[in-house]
């Protein structure tokens, strides 16, 4: 018996990828049905901003599936790997790079939010679990983990400034496939996000540690007892979360050409969104969620207006956050206990 | 009193009402991070009611006090039944809906925002914190107070002790509700106009750090932490994003040595002279 959500898209690995693909092949023969080419493009779009959601997703998701934690620092590293590589970019510091600088300035960012990460465990996680007992049965990580999204967001609004920033990425290119046109960065992201999840979906099922994550997501307490060096093996959840949310912000910063230090707050939010909707714990239901909040937003701004979308959004993520605490595909011992 | 001041005591006193409204749910063991959407409810409710309606002031404060309690009220039912992060997520969803709602609205002006034609002065403001102030002290006195408080501490053991768990916090919701309707009436009359971007998911973060930090234990929670995070900054001149910094590192802080915020029921028995009288 366990109060934390487990990693449901750990253990139920088969059906996950099936329906996810279903979802979005249903939704891209209903927009081609209703609107043609149009329609077709802002599916095509939305599935792409939907990968970076998606990255975002997992990464929420996997802290809450192992740790029963709502990490909010999430959304700074994802700001903090844009605004790092911008910074190291634009101060000089990489020119023995040459032309490959853009890509070791994003590398350094990916760094920099693992970095960050860990500190986070440091300092709040790791901390509070040895004063007090089970800290995942706690709000107090929760709240200490706003206090880092204030305090990192702040630190780099004082380092950098507050503007909206360019990073040029040095190469363009559209392809054209049946009349739709796709960017090569758009693509070459989304195929790399899509590789990141698979590989952690990879460390979950078939290694050690994976095995090790999954036991604590069942029961912290039965893990160590088990031979399981939690101390050891939680930080590994805070490397993989700097990752996943480093790894989106710099494709983010790739896709769309410029960083600012509130760029992680709206990806943020619709990350959040995307879990809920997918099922919290569950990491296929994180990567179907993010794929629809991606399409709802592309789909709802053609329709209703840029307005909308938060509605669109949120409307259906109280929807079923109510109907259906455990999402689209989540597993069923979820929203048990009292954080 | 110069425009400066009053402006701080005029966001300080909506602050501490709305962070009263938070106090109410937490006191009873729920987190609603959807506070600002709470407040944007009373505070178009009042620019409606006062501006389109052309009800008196005193009414249309009431009315919206009403509205949010009411919203409250409809709301916790559905909210109740999540649990832990799933109620964090639940009400900051609820949040969310009802800004991109506001945002998305013809009839309240959408992203111009609502212009607000009657105003109250400062006092009233006093007077609306004071109030609500003294009756979150006098409610946290009262057996409902108590049931909260039982709620908070041990849910299993309050069913046990005979508490009707499921009344008490859907009634934490709905004074909770009442207070943050309050909360934004009184700053839609004062600043004479709400936009809704103002209402966005950062002000529901910050009023429910500061009843955190405060302390959810006794009443004064929310008057300690607003006061520190409200008037504490103006009274050292510290500006900008340098204040947040220090508010985040305060919050990292205090969550790692002292998480049950800053007034605790063990402090207040220590501090009084009456001893025993406090016994918890």
């Amino acid at each position: 018996m366990s109060d934390s959500p487990g990693l449901a898209g750990a253990r139920i690995p088969l059906p996950g990828p099936a329906i996810a693909a279903a979802v979005t092949l249903v939704l891209i023969a209903i927009g081609i049905a209703i609107g043609g080419k149009v329609i077709v493009h802002q599916v095509v779009s939305g599935l792409l901003l939907g990968a970076i959601y998606m990255t975002v997703a997992v990464a929420f998701t996997l802290t809450i599936g192992v740790l029963n934690f709502l990490n909010f620092t999430i959304p700074t590293l994802f700001m903090l790997t844009g605004m790092a590589a911008w910074g190291l970019l634009s101060g000089g510091y990489l020119s023995l790079a040459g032309r490959g600088a853009w890509l070791a300035a994003l590398a350094c960012g990916v760094v920099v939010a693992v970095a960050a990460s860990l500190l986070v465990e440091r300092l709040t996680f790791r901390y509070l679990k040895m004063k007090h007992g089970d800290a995942t049965e706690h709000a107090i990580p929760l709240v200490s983990s706003l206090g880092f999204l204030i305090i990192f967001e702040n630190l780099v609004l004082i380092s950098m400034g507050s503007d909206s920033q360019r990073f040029a990425v040095p190469f363009r290119a559209d392809l054209h496939i049946a009349g739709i046109v796709v960017g090569v960065p758009q693509l070459v992201s989304c195929a790399l996000a899509v590789a990141v999840v698979a590989a952690l979906s990879f460390v979950l099922k078939r290694t050690k540690v994976g095995r090790a994550l999954r036991t604590i997501a069942e029961n912290p307490d039965t893990a160590s007892l088990l031979g399981v060096d939690v101390g050891r093996v939680v930080p590994v959840v805070f490397v993989l979360t700097g990752l996943l949310a480093g790894v989106a912000g710099a494709l983010f910063t790739v896709n769309y050409g410029d960083v600012s230090p509130f760029m992680g707050d709206n990806v943020g939010t619709k990350a959040i969104a995307a879990m809920v909707l997918g099922g919290v714990g569950s990491i296929w239901g994180a990567i179907a969620g993010g794929l629809v909040v991606g399409l709802a937003e592309t789909l709802s701004i053609q329709f209703f207006g840029g307005d909308s979308v938060a509605m669109t959004v949120w409307g259906l993520v109280l929807v079923i956050v109510v109907l259906r605490p455990k999402g689209l595909f989540g597993g069923a011992t979820i929203g048990k206990g009292k954080m | 009193m110069s425009g400066y001041l009053s402006g701080v005591l005029a966001i300080f006193c909506v602050n501490l009402i709305f962070a009263y409204g938070i106090f109410v749910t937490a006191a009873a063991g729920q987190i609603n991070l959807g506070g600002a959407g709470f407040q944007a409810i009373g505070a178009y409710a009042t620019g409606w009611l006062a501006g389109q309606a052309g009800l008196p002031i005193g009414v249309s404060i009431v009315a919206a006090a009403l509205i949010t309690a009411l919203v409250g009220f409809l709301i916790s039912f559905p909210v109740l039944r999540t649990r832990g992060v799933y109620m964090v997520l639940a009400t900051f969803a609820f949040g969310e809906v009802i800004a991109g709602f506001l945002l998305h609205s013809d009839v309240f002006g959408g992203a111009m925002g609502m212009v607000v034609p009657l105003h109250v002065e400062l006092w009233v403001l006093v007077v609306g914190a004071a109030v609500t102030t003294l009756a979150t002290f006098y409610l946290m006195a009262t057996r409902l107070g108590l049931a909260m408080r039982a709620v908070n501490d041990d849910e299993d053991a309050s069913i046990v002790m005979g508490v009707n768990v499921r009344a008490v916090q859907v009634a934490a919701f709905t004074i909770g509700g009442a207070f943050t309707g309050l909360s934004g009436a009184l700053y839609a009359l004062n600043f004479g106009f709400v936009e809704a971007q103002y209402f966005n998911a950062l002000l529901s973060i910050y009023i429910l750090l500061y009843v955190l930090i405060g302390g959810t234990q006794t009443a004064w929670g929310p008057l300690v932490g607003t006061v520190f995070f409200t008037i504490l900054p103006e009274l050292f001149r510290v500006g900008g994003s340098a204040r947040y910094l220090i508010f985040g590192i305060v919050i990292v802080f205090m969550m790692a040595l002292r998480p049950e915020g800053i007034v605790t029921r063990s402090l207040i028995r220590r501090l009084s002279f009456r001893g025993g009288a406090h016994a918890s």
